[in-house]
């Protein structure tokens, strides 16, 4: 008993920095998860002429928590006819796999449950390759129609872009030489660049491969709300549902997250070696000061006493964390060191994710949804060999790099001859595909049958 | 499920469904079927083998009811067919009594009916601009095509009182007098929506995605189209230059310079061309009209009870949606002994068959989109 109670001890005290991180982000992933939801409707109503949500909080900050109520109360139904285990287990898989994934994610130096993990950004893109299983489940169990087309297409799909999407991380890790998420944060400040200078076309193909992972306008087609009513959801409701909705934005939090852990400096600042540009570390603090002023100044406006409270606790929230940035220089504490360390790291490493989430927004809200051929072309025609052509093209990069001996900033010198060369190949790609793309919209009649069935159904 | 469905079906061997084909019920219910049309679907992976619409489901038996109203009585009923378009409606029917009354509309009366009609068409190809586009993704297009019919529907509301189904016109000419700022409103409409098409053609025209979503979807050539019965902007995406307000100028449009836009391939992009053109055209015949608005009355002297001769008419005009006529019959009492619509809604629609055959489900709502059908008109 006592043995089993000092394992335990020891394991926590061995661990505790991990425990702390998982814990968090168990705890934090699903609430940012609601919020982006929101910025996500903020966003949509901006670019729309129109408010979004106004009414549950100012701006509608507390819409999140009231949907999620919503949804945690609603009656949660299974189809007479589906699977019951497989359609119960579905969101779980695609949920777990989402929050898994996010363990090898590091927010901050040591701001990583995966802190010693070599694979780093492997264990990542194979955890989140799980989560379509939870789709392709999901769908087969509803026993629908709509839903086995959303779960077929969410295959193929992720198939195709998930390749994509690899071969754009390998030219990544070929300039990182490592997989290890924090050797390659730390290469990129000794290499003095981002990798997305070195590798552009890599940080392209990889931010539309990541939309078609995640399912995200305009590749949305598992869903296709217009065409499938909800594809692979339609027949999920109250919780279940939301758990495939949080796992979307996960998901994104995820692919965010590697994006700008392998091409935009994971949680350095900009420039992180340029001293005059140091008063950028006071940013941190100042935002989040305003934010909390903002808070404060309207929290005694709020109609509703649990307003009231939850602006106070965001504003005392941001003060802390601006305490802690504050505090961080002055007084020399070794675990305060570490906290400012951690969360000014995760500072800019969310700020790069959220900017990272805006494009597949502004994108959601911009470009109407590809046809199924259509996608399938453009992965397979376009970015897979565009993306194969981008690894050797930095391969033959780097070598030039070496065989020069630049380093630093030099080094986007090295590679802009294969860039240009990678970008001249995937202009002849989309040219090549617009040629045959006309004819595949076509009707492909195979047999027209006199007699149609009007009984089926 | 598929057992049941052979046991009851009394052709056996037609209905049986192959190893790899799938049916799927395709409304009432459903985000994209513009109300409640239901289109049966065959499906052969993605690929549609056959398909068949069931409509009926808003069948409020609107020609029934005409045969026990007075002819006056049953105008505000046509608004409710193409309920986004009403006025529309209602100039067809007013006409047709007209005609059957053997009476005339002013000229101001005309006058102001083109305004509104006009106006109503823009508002009517809004609507289906913005609900297309949502049907093919863009989720954006939707609210600024919102926004300025929003504003048209404005101007009704100021002129008659209602927004939807106004009930603007009546047998005879108009109720209401067009009220004080109604040029001005129109003008200050018409002045800056011309940059307003112009933000619907940065975002869709030469977008690739929508492009590739559009062309060579759902074609249908000028003979499918004259065979089908198929008319408005339908038709003449197909190539066919066939508008009644040219063909047989009714109310003032003969007073109005105006083109015909047509298309060439006869596919859901020319569709979209056409559509747009048309509200561009319908701005010109706006602002042409506002000129010069006749003064004079706004009623035809037709008695407060109409009794029409005993006979028949049939009046046809170009409803934004296509060709639609009324047809009367009057035994020369205060109620029409029959009443029949021609919707282009219900006629366009049967082309939806040929036109989805051999695509994929993702086509299907393009089409059905594109044939920008309202479920009040099919079913009446």
């Amino acid at each position: 008993m006592s043995g089993a109670f000092q394992g335990v001890l020891a394991f926590v005290q061995a661990w505790w920095v991990e425990l702390l991180c998982a814990m968090l982000i168990l705890l934090v992933v699903p609430l940012i998860a609601g919020y982006i939801v929101l910025v996500e409707r903020k966003v949509m109503a901006d670019m729309q002429a129109r408010l979004g949500p106004m009414r549950v909080g100012p701006h509608g900050l507390l819409q999140p928590i009231a949907d999620a109520l919503k949804l945690l109360i609603k009656e949660d139904l299974i189809p007479d006819n589906a699977d019951q285990f497989i359609f119960w287990f579905a969101p779980v898989l695609s949920m777990t796999a989402a929050l898994t994934s996010m363990g090898a994610v590091a927010f901050g130096p040591w701001f990583h449950v995966a802190r010693d993990i070599n694979i780093g950004l492997l264990f990542v893109v194979g955890i989140s390759a799980l989560g379509p299983f939870g789709i392709v489940l999901g769908g087969w169990a509803s026993n629908n129609h709509y839903s086995i087309i959303g779960a077929i297409r969410s295959t193929a799909q992720l198939i195709s872009y998930e390749t994509t999407a690899g071969f754009a991380l390998v030219s990544g890790f070929l300039l990182a030489g490592t997989l290890k998420v924090s050797d390659i944060v730390e290469h990129q400040r000794a290499d003095n660049v981002w990798y997305v200078f070195l590798a552009p076309v890599g940080f392209v193909t990889y931010l539309i491969a990541s939309i078609a992972e995640t399912n995200r306008a305009p590749f949305d087609l598992p869903e296709a709300e217009s065409e499938l009513v909800a594809g692979y959801m339609t027949e999920y409701s109250g919780f279940r549902w939301s758990l495939y909705f949080l796992a979307e934005y996960a998901n994104m939090i995820v692919v965010g997250a590697v994006g700008t852990t392998l091409f935009l400096g994971g949680w350095l600042r900009p420039f992180p070696n340029v001293r005059w540009l140091g008063w950028v570390d006071a940013f941190p603090a100042l935002l989040l000061v305003a934010v909390g002023a903002y808070c404060v100044a309207r929290a005694g406006k709020q109609p509703v006493r649990v307003q009231r409270l939850f602006m106070w606790g965001v504003a005392g929230l941001c003060f802390a964390v601006a305490l802690i940035f504050a505090l961080a220089a002055p007084v020399s504490f070794a675990p305060l060191k570490l906290a400012y360390a951690g969360l000014y790291g995760a500072f800019w490493f969310l700020l790069k994710v959220s900017a990272y989430i805006y494009i597949f927004m502004w994108l959601r809200f911009t470009l109407p949804r590809f046809r199924f051929d259509q996608l399938m072309r453009l992965g397979w025609h376009i970015l897979i060999p565009l993306a194969l052509v981008n690894v050797i093209g930095v391969g033959i990069g780097l070598a030039i790099n070496s065989a020069l001996g630049w380093q630093g900033w030099m080094t986007i010198v090295g590679m802009l001859p294969t860039t240009l060369a990678t970008i001249f190949v995937g202009m002849l790609l989309i040219r090549w595909n617009d040629k045959h793309a006309a004819a595949a919209s076509a009707p492909v009649v195979t047999e027209v049958r006199e007699a149609e069935d009007s009984y089926a159904g | 499920m598929a057992d049941t469905i052979h046991d009851t079906a009394p052709h056996k061997a037609d209905t049986l469904l192959g190893a790899d084909e799938l049916v799927i019920n395709m409304g009432p219910q459903h985000p994209s079927t513009h109300g409640v049309l239901r289109v049966k679907l065959k499906l052969d992976g993605e690929r549609v083998i056959g398909s068949e619409c069931v409509i009926g489901y808003l069948h409020r038996g609107v020609e029934k009811i005409a045969e026990n109203r007075s002819y006056q009585q049953f105008a505000p009923y046509v608004d409710r067919m193409d309920y986004v378009a009403a006025i529309s409606n209602g100039l067809g029917y007013c006409e047709a009594v007209e005609k059957l009354l053997m009476a005339e509309a002013p000229p101001r009366a005309r006058v102001i009916r083109v305004i509104l009609t006009e106006l109503q068409r823009i508002a009517s190809h809004l609507l289906w601009l913005g609900t297309h586009a949502l049907d093919i993704g863009a989720l954006t297009p939707l609210f600024y095509c919102m926004r300025e019919r929003e504003e048209i529907l404005k101007i009704f509301e100021k002129y008659c009182g209602a927004r939807l189904t106004t009930h603007a016109f009546r047998i005879g000419g108009l109720q209401y007098e067009a009220y004080d700022t109604l040029e001005k409103d129109v003008e200050r409409f018409c002045k800056g929506f011309d940059a307003r098409i112009q933000e619907y053609s940065d975002l869709l025209t030469g977008n690739s995605i929508w492009i590739g979503r559009t062309r060579n979807v759902g074609v249908l050539n000028a003979a499918d189209c004259i065979a089908l019965g198929a008319s408005g902007p339908v038709l003449r995406a197909s190539g066919v230059k066939w508008d009644l307000r040219k063909a047989m100028p009714y109310a003032a449009y003969d007073q109005y310079q105006f083109e015909i836009p047509v298309g060439t391939n006869g596919d859901t992009y020319d569709r979209y061309l056409v559509r747009i053109e048309e509200m561009r055209q319908s701005r010109l015949i706006c602002l042409q009209a506002i000129e010069n608005i006749p003064a004079g009355p706004i009623m035809a002297r037709v008695g407060k009870v109409l009794k029409p001769p005993p006979g028949e008419v049939y009046h046809a005009i170009e409803a934004p949606k296509g060709i639609l006529g009324y047809y009367i019959v009057s035994d020369g009492g205060t109620q029409p002994y029959r009443v029949r619509v021609r919707p282009p809604s219900f006629v366009n629609l049967q082309a939806l068959d040929k036109m989805i055959r051999g695509h994929l489900v993702t086509d299907v709502v393009a089409i059905i989109g594109t044939l920008d059908i309202v479920l009040g008109e099919v079913d009446r």
